[in-house]
């Protein structure tokens, strides 16, 4: 009866810590997809829970009461549009080296957010305990089915918001006319280009969105887990998205299964110290396993790549 | 002296020094978006890093270890390949050398510190090697396991200093053997007690092994090869799986050293991270203004160490918050990665030049 219960608990947490990640894996699909690296995953994501974090507690100081964390998500996916525009600017206009440019975003989001913070809360190197975030929520009438409404439907609205959007994403992508033009200009951008689709146009949408989404999954962590921004809200998430979305094989069904398995690799840190047989094993190793186990699934997984086939490759229009 | 003028050529000085104007100006901008007086703040960062010995002493310290992961990304580059592990190879460097430094005991000096040495540069190559292999055997992106590798090293190196080398209720290892240390104790009293210690000397000889190895080497010239086009390599009959396990290995071996000098040269202790101390990332920046080549990573280094050692003194005197560092630097690599942007600015300057040419 016991096991029971953990494993149901295990299940939800997982999904807690797979939000953030379907989130920004989703974002990362819809750049690469359209064949621009984005490194800057990771960045964004810092960038989406910062906003959120100073978007709340302002909304909260306004008197926006519960209406609070959602400002908070809007103004994570203006600046997370904003923060794209940087590396969409430098990857695709100046067709720079896309992993550096996403490099600059995570060096930008790392010291902009906390001068910012400092900036506004006087010095502090972290913005206050958030009053106003998003709570657990039920769906009435799901969520009284024994054990299945307890693991599955008592979650952060941002949890289901993450799981429809898989399946958007996924609508979105395949069946239609723009998901089409979008995978076209990664996979053969001088083909589309010669179809009349405008590639440039195509390559900033997508690390636009990308910037959106990322920018909302760095905003579910701050508005859920922590209820603050810090320096060390966002500690690889973005870059274990990538992986996710590697894993995925740039598809929005498979990376949410891999999200959601990463998810299990960071949720079960912090269930093993309930087993006695676990109770001896270091903490650093509890920490450092999400990340050896990230390896370890990439090492199995890769077979054939995947990836779309101009990935990495600015546009030029001039060359064969 | 020829060879020296061919690498500083003007093209290939222009885009990085122009690069680092606009950075310095994207930080003076934020800086008065925030009601900070930029000259105020540039200028007390100048004093603090020049004014006395001790700071200048302080900033040698700071630029030592950004060659060390400066060289070991411009390595990986040269090949081919991004290493942004450097900040774990780094880690590794020092557990490595924290481990021999203080666990061995009796040895003379002549012996022990180039010991404790060589296990941070060897450990720190093996962590790289790791990536190196997983590419080359599995195809496995460099990238991401480069990444994740950061953070185990991180919570791997916390983990032999907690339970080994704990110095008893600190968040910090026991003190090194003074015979591993590789501190300059004259120098550093010159020096109003700056912490100066053999490993600059070390860093700038390794920028002469990376130039010498790369271009003057059979070996140099495949890694490049392979680095330059991977396919045509192999046509030619090089090993291109070998070559990238070896480019990593020795790029991780530069990273490695660095973390081994800091703990030997400066702090002679580690401490228990509660985040990566950054040295490996910014290694990325200083390479790409060193334009990948070992002379320009020491001039990179030697920027960003200027930058980072004076800002805490540009925070006190002008009350900056020290983060503008950051984006200042992050800013100064977007206008290296998006030459166009310098190239187009420049655009007026290039065109008057070549009329000039013409007449």
């Amino acid at each position: 009866m016991d096991w029971i219960t953990t494993i149901g608990q295990l299940i939800n947490t997982t999904l807690v810590f797979s939000t953030a990640l379907i989130f920004a894996s989703m974002g990362g699909i819809f750049s690469e997809r359209s064949g621009v690296v984005n490194i800057g995953l990771e960045g964004l994501m810092v960038f989406g829970a910062f906003a959120a974090a100073v978007g709340t507690y302002y909304a909260e100081g306004a008197g926006m009461g519960a209406a609070s964390p959602y400002i908070g998500l809007l103004a994570a996916v203006v600046m997370g549009v904003i923060a794209s525009l940087i590396h969409a600017v430098a990857s695709i206009t100046f067709k720079a080296d896309q992993t550096i440019s996403g490099i600059v975003i995570n060096f930008l989001a790392a010291g902009s957010t906390l001068y910012l913070v400092r900036l506004l809360f006087n010095g502090e190197g972290e913005t206050p305990l958030l009053q106003e975030v998003f709570r657990k929520t039920n769906i009435s009438g799901l969520s009284d089915i024994p054990f299945i409404g307890e693991v599955f439907f008592h979650h952060y609205p941002t949890t289901y918001l993450a799981v429809i959007l898989v399946f958007v994403s996924y609508y979105v992508l395949f069946k239609t006319t723009f998901g089409m033009r979008l995978r076209a200009v990664g996979e053969h951008p001088s083909a589309a280009d010669t179809m009349g689709i405008k590639v440039s146009r195509m390559r900033y949408i997508g690390v636009m969105m990308s910037g959106a989404l990322a920018a909302l999954g760095g905003a579910t962590i701050a508005l859920t887990t922590t209820s603050m921004f810090a320096h060390n809200t966002i500690s690889g998430q973005g870059f274990i998205a990538i992986a996710a979305m590697i894993f995925g094989k740039w598809n929005p069904i498979g990376a949410l299964g891999a999200a959601v398995l990463f998810g299990l690799f960071q949720a079960m840190g912090s269930y093993f110290q309930l087993f006695d047989w676990a109770s001896n094993i270091p903490q650093d190793f509890i920490y450092m396993l999400p990340y050896v186990l990230t390896i370890l699934v990439l090492v199995a997984a890769v077979g054939r790549s995947s990836a779309p086939s101009a990935l990495g490759e600015p546009y030029d229009p001039g060359k064969r | 002296m020829n060879k020296l003028l061919k690498i500083f050529t003007l093209d290939s000085l222009i885009i990085p020094v122009v690069a680092v104007i606009f950075g310095l100006i994207v930080g003076a901008v934020i800086m008065l978006a925030g009601g900070y007086d930029p000259i105020l703040a540039y200028s007390s960062l100048f004093t603090s890093v020049f004014g006395d010995a001790y700071g200048f002493g302080e900033t040698i310290r700071e630029i030592t270890p950004l060659i060390m992961t400066g060289l070991a990304v411009a390595f990986a580059f040269r090949a081919g390949l991004f290493n942004i592990g450097a900040e774990g190879q780094f880690l590794i460097g020092m557990t490595a050398a924290s481990i021999i430094g203080i666990k061995i005991t009796g040895l003379p000096a002549l012996i022990h510190a180039p010991l404790a040495i060589i296990a941070g540069g060897l450990c720190g190559g093996l962590w790289a090697g790791i990536v190196g292999y997983l590419k080359a055997k599995r195809g496995v992106n460099e990238v991401i396991v480069s990444i994740m590798l950061n953070w185990t090293a991180l919570y791997f190196s916390n983990y032999i200093v907690r339970t080994f080398l704990l110095q008893e209720g600190q968040q910090k290892s026991v003190d090194i053997q003074p015979t591993a240390s590789i501190s300059l104790q004259g120098l550093s009293m010159l020096m109003d007690n700056a912490r100066m210690h053999m490993g600059t000397l070390l860093a700038v000889l390794a920028a002469v092994f990376f130039y010498v190895y790369m271009w003057k080497s059979k070996q140099g010239y495949e890694l490049r090869a392979v680095g330059h086009n991977p396919n045509a390599a192999e046509y030619a009959g090089m090993n291109v799986k070998r070559n990238i396990v070896k480019a990593m290995f020795i790029s991780g071996v530069f990273a490695g050293l660095g973390g081994a000098f800091q703990v030997l040269g400066v702090f002679h202790y580690q401490d228990i991270f509660t985040g990566s101390p950054g040295i490996g990332f910014d290694g990325i920046a200083v390479a790409l203004i060193g334009m990948n080549h070992p002379f320009g990573t020491i001039l990179g280094a030697a920027l960003f160490g200027t930058l980072t050692s004076g800002s805490s003194g540009m925070s006190f005197g002008a009350g900056v918050p020290p983060e503008i560092i950051r984006i200042v630097i992050g800013s100064i690599i977007f206008f290296i990665a998006a030459q166009g942007i310098v190239r187009w600015v420049l655009k007026p300057l290039y065109l008057k030049r070549k009329k000039e040419k013409v007449l």
